[in-house]
């Protein structure tokens, strides 16, 4: 017992200030939103759009766009690029509320996450029960959802948790890219959410397959009948993208 | 070994390799079916492993399908190999006599369509179509649906039996699998498990790799062991490159590997102590796992550590200053680790909850070809790292943690202690870090070649097997994750249990659903 509150006492406190203080510190390289410098693409090269390994990167007419819903994050795109024209932001903020809104030329501003209706939000603004839904994916975004149910994060302060079941739930947050094996099951817990209900789609998987799109094992993430409130991109996202996507959608972030 | 001669046994006709090594495709021998399980057997009486064994279509006749098998030799740090070709729709099935191919005879039926004859338990894996049409092993006609967990489940029959039937979906923030127990009121008499909710083709998309995608499909097949599988993959490519590493990629990839296990075992043991209700450990290590995830976003960006390792190297190569800020990270993390989990050996509740709940017993562990934690959890000295070292770990050792007692105590045990030793082993390195290039130059890959790669990934075992054609492309890539070999552990570990210590005995081994369904 005394070797408990000892440890207690020597562990300390550690849950975040977040969002009322400083966001917890990304690590030196982390990979944001990747970002071109057209001013430096040679004519005609497309060397970052055959690298890409999930054909994020569409180059036409000598314009770039970047599906960041496709977007793995990876270095390959800067690695191919002769004229070292691709960096990484370091902003976390990536969270959106339309799938349209993740495609975006060079020059183009994120359209962060907006706030719920006003009716959804006096309904889930102070109080939010998900279900978590893995359907055919690597697990990752999985862990890095449950690292906000940990005391560092403390997602419950939020009034944010997640449920046994879909029928306690307010809605669904979902990650893989949607296995075939798994379209029933994720169809079978949407349909058991009761009205009004909401859906996150967390990771590149869920948002077009990530690593897998175009696998006729999987749906290319969650199907078109399956209504998308919130899109996170990332593979995984950083559980920071994860929160804050999250907290903007329930209108308890500034908007900008 | 010798030069093969008429009178050799099966056994002594196979190819000898050793990890992270490649050999023409010609090398490995062609046996008749009779003498190449022959081979299995004998090996496996050699106290052998059975590491791979698998299908690969014939490149220009369809009615052929090769069974390639690797079987490691533990004691000898040395890999079989051997190859059999079969014609008909089925072949004799090795499982009664070798249980620990059960599972890879039936991938092997689900995959190609040939019938293992004798199976006792043949069923459906990952419930997909054949990959070779017109080809079914339970003649399902080409346009009849396959439903994930549609399958005869092993039922017992009385009148006080119930069955209770748990996932896909499960209560928590998991990955989706369907659990069946034959229950004899709380007693559990039988577990079934079906999986394959998670398949996603990856293996089959690897073939004529590598291209863009290559390197993303190993990080992803079990994001918890993106180092494990991506260390598995650039050994298997570099093996057939003939590509060089520094010495500094080779400890930077180990450095990685171990912090990956390190927050793995973390989370694990406060999961452990989460699901017996002892929340101080939970919460510590729910927290601590995050501080060894953040070393290796440290290192490259990212906590799992994508796009930390390519072929030939490392991509990122941390500074003086990064080095300096790793090593007091990891003696504060490993300090609080420690404090948070020797809390649960001095509690009666939770030792009381742990001892003797799900034993595997050291034989049953051998007769399923356990590998990892639960493996040495059974007091079985296997390690990749020991037994097949690459990489840095020809040159360095870690010793091997084992438990004697095969019970959720042991599991968790086994844990802190590679915990300490890999704590201890990063130090090291970190202290004493090489210097020069991280990375090589990338060579065209052997054609008409095979390399096997095995990496003790946090769970085990991760074994990639990649066969070339005639240009040096993937024409079969093989995984076995370590789950692979280790899920029918966890339903005998339920056997004669409660129903209620399911969570706990299933949480103690934490297995890959991602990395079993591929």
């Amino acid at each position: 017992m005394f070797d408990i509150l000892a440890a207690r006492w020597k562990q300390g406190a550690r849950t975040m200030g977040y969002p009322n203080a400083a966001a917890p510190e990304l690590p030196g390289h982390f990979r944001g939103r990747p970002i071109f410098d057209v001013s430096r693409c040679p004519t005609g090269c497309d060397a970052c759009a055959k690298a890409c390994p999930t054909q994020a990167i569409g180059i036409e007419g000598g314009k770039v766009t970047l599906d960041l819903g496709r977007c793995l994050f990876c270095t390959d795109c800067a690695e191919a690029c002769p004229e070292q024209a691709v960096s990484y932001s370091r902003d976390y903020r990536l969270a959106v509320r339309q799938r349209e809104n993740l495609v975006l030329g060079p020059e183009q501003e994120l359209v962060l996450a907006a706030q719920l209706n006003e009716k959804l939000r006096s309904l889930f603004g102070r109080s939010l029960r998900l279900r978590q839904v893995s359907a055919g994916g690597c697990n990752a975004c999985e862990a890095d959802v449950n690292v906000l149910t940990t005391i560092g994060w403390d997602l419950s302060r939020f009034g944010i948790d997640f449920v046994a079941s879909p029928r306690h739930a307010d809605g669904l947050l979902i990650t893989g890219a949607v296995s075939k094996n798994m379209r029933g099951a994720l169809r079978k817990a949407y349909d058991a959410v009761p009205e009004p209900k909401i859906v996150i789609a967390v990771g590149a998987c869920a948002i077009s397959g990530g690593p897998y799109i175009g696998h006729a094992e999987v749906d290319n993430g969650v199907p078109a009948e399956i209504p998308v409130d919130l899109y996170v991109p990332g593979c995984p996202p950083h559980p920071l993208t994860i929160l804050d996507g999250l907290l903007r959608l329930l209108g308890r972030l500034p908007e900008r | 070994m010798s030069m093969a001669s008429t009178t050799d046994t099966p056994w002594q006709r196979l190819a000898m390799l050793v990890n992270g090594r490649a050999l023409p495709k010609s090398a490995v021998p062609e046996l008749s079916i009779t003498d190449f399980q022959r081979a299995i057997l004998d090996g496996v009486a050699r106290q052998c492993r059975v590491a791979a064994l698998f299908g690969m279509p014939d490149r220009t006749n369809p009615d052929v399908l090769w069974l390639y098998v690797v079987l490691a030799d533990d004691g000898s740090s040395r890999l079989r190999l051997g190859r059999t070709r079969i014609e008909e729709n089925s072949f004799p099935s090795l499982t009664p006599a070798c249980w620990q191919v059960h599972l890879f005879e039936r991938e092997i039926a689900e995959q190609f369509g040939r019938v293992p004859v004798g199976h006792p338990w043949l069923k459906p894996v990952r419930f997909h179509r054949s990959y070779q049409p017109g080809r079914d092993a339970w003649n399902r006609p080409a346009e009849a649906e396959i439903a994930a967990g549609v399958m005869d489940f092993y039922e017992v029959r009385g009148e006080q039996i119930h069955e209770v039937a748990v996932g896909p979906v499960h209560a928590g923030i998991i990955e989706p699998g369907h659990f069946r127990f034959q229950c004899d009121g709380e007693n559990v008499l039988h577990l079934e498990i079906a999986l394959g909710y998670q398949h996603r083709g990856v293996e089959r998309s690897l073939v004529a790799g590598p291209g863009p995608r290559s390197i993303h499909y190993a990080e992803t097949l079990a994001g918890d062991s993106t180092i494990g599988h991506a260390t598995a993959y650039c050994q298997a490519v570099e093996a057939l490159g003939g590509i060089q590493k520094s010495a500094r990629a080779q400890s930077l990839r180990a450095v990685a590997l171990e912090l990956e296990r390190l927050a793995n075992h973390v989370g694990d043991l406060g999961a452990l102590s989460g699901d017996v209700g002892f929340t101080s450990t939970q919460a510590f290590c729910g927290r601590l796992r995050g501080e060894f995830l953040n070393m290796t976003a440290a290192l490259c960006g990212s906590r799992f550590g994508r796009g930390l390792l390519c072929p030939g190297g490392v991509r990122f190569d941390p500074d003086t200053s990064a080095i300096e800020a790793l090593k007091s990270a990891l003696e504060r993390a490993e300090a609080e680790t420690c404090q948070a989990v020797e809390l649960l050996w001095n509690s009666s509740s939770v030792m009381a909850r742990f001892v003797d709940t799900g034993v595997i017993s050291r034989q049953m562990a051998i007769d399923l070809g356990m590998v990892g934690p639960a493996a040495r959890a059974c007091g079985l000295n296997r390690d990749a790292r020991q037994n097949h070292p690459s990489g840095l770990f020809r040159f360095t050792h870690i010793p091997v943690a084992t438990w004697e007692s095969g019970d959720v105590f042991a599991r968790a045990y086994v844990r802190f202690l590679e915990i300490q030793r890999s704590c201890e082993f990063v130090r090291q390195q970190l202290d004493s870090l090489p210097s020069g290039a991280v990375r090589s130059p990338v060579t065209p890959l052997a054609a008409d070649s095979m390399a096997v790669a095995l990496v003790e990934a946090w769970r085990g075992e991760a074994c990639h097997v990649v066969l070339t054609d005639e240009q040096g492309r993937f024409e079969r890539y093989k995984v076995v994750d370590p789950s692979f070999h280790n899920w029918a552990a966890v339903a005998m570990a339920l056997r004669g249990g409660q129903i209620s210590d399911f969570p706990l005995c299933n949480k103690s081994f934490n297995l890959s659903y991602c990395g079993h369904d591929l």
